[in-house]
């Protein structure tokens, strides 16, 4: 078991800047996940963990020791692909015990650390069957437990469930959780799920474009979002933006309606906020009262445990979810009143600007 | 109910039936096909068995399968267990550096990022336009100047050059086509770049290999052309070369000339069978997903 350690780190192919300038510290033992929008960079910079890709610029540490120029096989980390990447020609046992027999572990050693693996992941009948014998659940597991064999210092994992089906991803996120639980290997594991961020993580780092946004415990970032693109990507669905000015009652829009604030913010030159608020932290009132965004229904979808309410406003589109069941029609006047503590807010640069 | 269900059970049936006799037809022409493939061979089998006289007596007849005279005259009395081993030699070792080059021509190429890939298989693929044949006097005289003539080795280098190209473009295509996730587990799993090509890729790779080496197999097998230019020798001279000084010396002796083109026809046959479902598997690879 290891920390990681990722100063200033920059990848580019060619020309183009890929990773801009990355710093992550994970501590021995943490599982962290790296989120973002497609394209932002995460499976690259887990490559660059991993050694499958060289460094541009900044230091890598994995312990003690710098690994910019350490090949993987020497950096003590295992990795589980999207693709699972198992070896098809070989049988799940084999493929579980390539690395060990790379490293010349005794025979009776390889065996039993398979054996032991397999019987922790549930695969011990399978272990005699190749690849394409399996389901891609099964697969998966085969994934992981090649990796688990080599007892590394550091597990990697790119986006290992984003290929099975809904319920089975819930069951193998308890089940990722729950051997890290067990292991305590420290881990990076990247998705772009925030929900398996949020649910697995001891920490998240969200990235957007190859810079991190922030980082933090995932209830930290859903509380208190660094700025405007971390809080529209944590939360589902996602947080509801609408553009103002600072007055004296509080927030108004530009109809006339004023959202009054917990806490006035300083501000500098220009008045312009950006009011956020979850979509579970807005309540159906009456039209008219005070506080409350006028809108005008426009989708009612009941999941049976809540209803989501998507309604436009002056503002654009707005999304809540309300606990209690309602009978509202589409083109009905309502309003939406925001809990007042709950409220964000962001300047006219997307930065979180301290309300409370 | 009935009623309902009719028209789609009629026209399922139907469907049913069209399918079956076109299933059907296909079968009778494939079988026809093969009577057609098989009857030369066959008549060859048969004939080796039977001396000249009974061929032109009975030539459809079973013959008598232990009466293997011919063969052992052709064996005992004629140089073909030299021309034999020296088909087997050149068209072996041929076939080993055609693909061991062309595979790990292949890797380089599919793999490895470089401003040159393109060239070199540009360079390959020019290989594969050029006619060989059309080059004999100066390759005839590069083999003289580099005392190869008149040798086994003047066919093997000639041969493993002809057939590198295509091997070279058939494995560049092939293992473009596997996931590079394999080689960076393997690479975290520890494995030393050889160690990939040959614990992850060739076990992978063979159906496309067995393809390139049929399909140079055969020619270089049958090949008549550069033995006739290149060697003189009796000792160097392969099958299909040796077969025609036979011919001259035996015209009368047709069931010795059946016997020697039965065993000249064996190995490749068998060859065939051994890598047939390997040779299927790669011509419907990516066919069937
Ligand atoms: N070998 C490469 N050459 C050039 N560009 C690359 C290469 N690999 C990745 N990129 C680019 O780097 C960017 C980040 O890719 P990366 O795979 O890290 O994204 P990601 O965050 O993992 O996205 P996803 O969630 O879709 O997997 C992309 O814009 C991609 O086009
Ligand atoms: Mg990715």
């Amino acid at each position: 078991m290891a920390n990681v350690s990722i100063r200033d780190i920059k990848k580019s192919f060619g020309p183009v800047s890929i990773i801009k300038g990355v710093d992550v510290d994970i501590e021995d033992g943490e599982f962290v996940i790296l989120v973002g929008p497609s394209g932002c960079g995460k499976s690259t910079l887990l490559r660059m963990i991993a050694g499958l890709e060289d460094i541009t610029s900044g230091e890598i540490r994995i312990g003690p020791r710098v690994v910019n120029d350490v090949p993987p096989k020497d950096r003590d980390i295992a990795m589980v692909f999207q693709s699972y990447a198992l070896y098809p020609h070989m049988t799940v046992a084999e493929n579980m015990a390539f690395s060990l027999k790379l490293k010349g572990v005794p025979q009776a050693e390889q065996k039993k650390r398979v054996s032991d693996a397999a019987t922790s992941l549930g695969l011990t009948p399978l272990l005699d069957r190749y690849p394409r014998q399996l389901s891609g659940g099964q697969r998966q597991r085969v994934a992981m437990g090649r990796a688990i064999v080599r007892d590394p210092q550091v597990f990697l994992f790119d986006e290992p469930l984003s290929n099975l089906d809904a319920k089975l991803r819930v069951a193998m996120r308890a089940e990722i959780k729950e051997l890290h639980q067990r292991l305590k290997t420290t881990t990076i594991y990247v998705t772009h799920d925030q929900i398996e961020a949020m649910t697995m993580a001891d920490k998240i780092v969200v990235m957007h474009d190859g810079v991190v946004e922030q980082i933090g415990a995932p209830l930290e970032l859903y509380d208190r979002p660094a700025n405007r693109f971390v809080a529209g990507f944590i939360g589902s669905p996602s947080m509801n933006f609408i553009d103002g000015h600072l007055d004296a009652g509080g927030l108004a829009l530009p109809s006339g309606t004023v959202l009054p604030l917990q806490v006035r913010p300083a501000l500098s030159s220009d008045n312009k906020l950006t009011y956020g608020i979850r979509p579970e932290h807005l309540e159906l009132a009456a039209p008219g009262t005070a506080g409350a965004i006028p809108a005008t229904v426009s989708v009612v979808e009941p999941t049976g445990a809540d209803t989501t309410l998507i309604a436009k406003t002056e503002g654009g589109s707005v999304t809540a979810v309300l606990r209690e069941r309602f009978h509202l029609k589409p083109g009905e006047a309502v309003a939406l009143k925001p809990a007042i503590h709950k409220a964000h807010l962001f300047d006219s640069a997307g930065i979180r600007v301290s309300s409370n | 109910m009935t009623i309902a269900f009719a028209p789609s059970t009629v026209a399922a049936r139907s469907s049913e039936t069209r399918a079956m006799s076109f299933a059907f037809l296909a079968q009778i022409i494939l079988i026809l096909n093969s009577f057609v493939m098989l009857y030369p061979v066959v008549v060859m089998v048969f004939s080796a068995f039977k001396s000249t006289g009974e061929i032109f007596e009975h030539p459809f007849a079973l013959p008598d399968f232990t009466q293997v005279q011919n063969f052992a005259r052709v064996l005992g009395e004629t140089s073909m267990p030299t021309y034999f081993l020296n088909s087997i030699v050149v068209t072996g070792v041929s076939i080993l550096l055609i693909l061991l080059l062309g595979t790990m021509a292949g890797y380089a190429v599919a793999r490895y990022e470089s401003r040159t890939n393109t060239v070199v298989l540009l360079f390959f693929l020019a290989g594969l336009m050029l006619p060989l044949k059309l080059a004999v006097i100066p390759l005839f005289i590069l083999l003289r100047d580099l005392s190869l003539l008149d040798s086994r080795w003047s066919l093997i280098v000639t041969y493993t050059a002809i057939g590198l190209p295509s091997a070279v473009f058939i494995m560049a295509g092939f293992l473009r086509s596997l996931p590079s996730e394999l080689e960076d587990a393997a690479r975290i799993d520890g494995a030393s770049e050889p160690r990939i090509m040959w614990s992850v890729m060739l076990p992978l790779a063979r159906p496309p290999m067995a393809i390139a080496a049929i399909q140079n197999a055969v020619p270089i097998w049958n090949d008549f052309f550069f033995p006739l230019v290149f060697i003189q020798t009796d000792s160097a001279k392969t099958l299909p070369q040796g077969l025609t000084t036979f011919m001259g010396e035996y015209t009368t002796d047709w069931g010795m000339l059946f016997a020697g083109l039965t065993i000249a026809a064996a190995p490749i046959t068998l060859l065939y069978i051994a890598l047939s479902r390997q040779f299927i598997q790669g011509m419907t690879a990516g066919a069937v997903k």
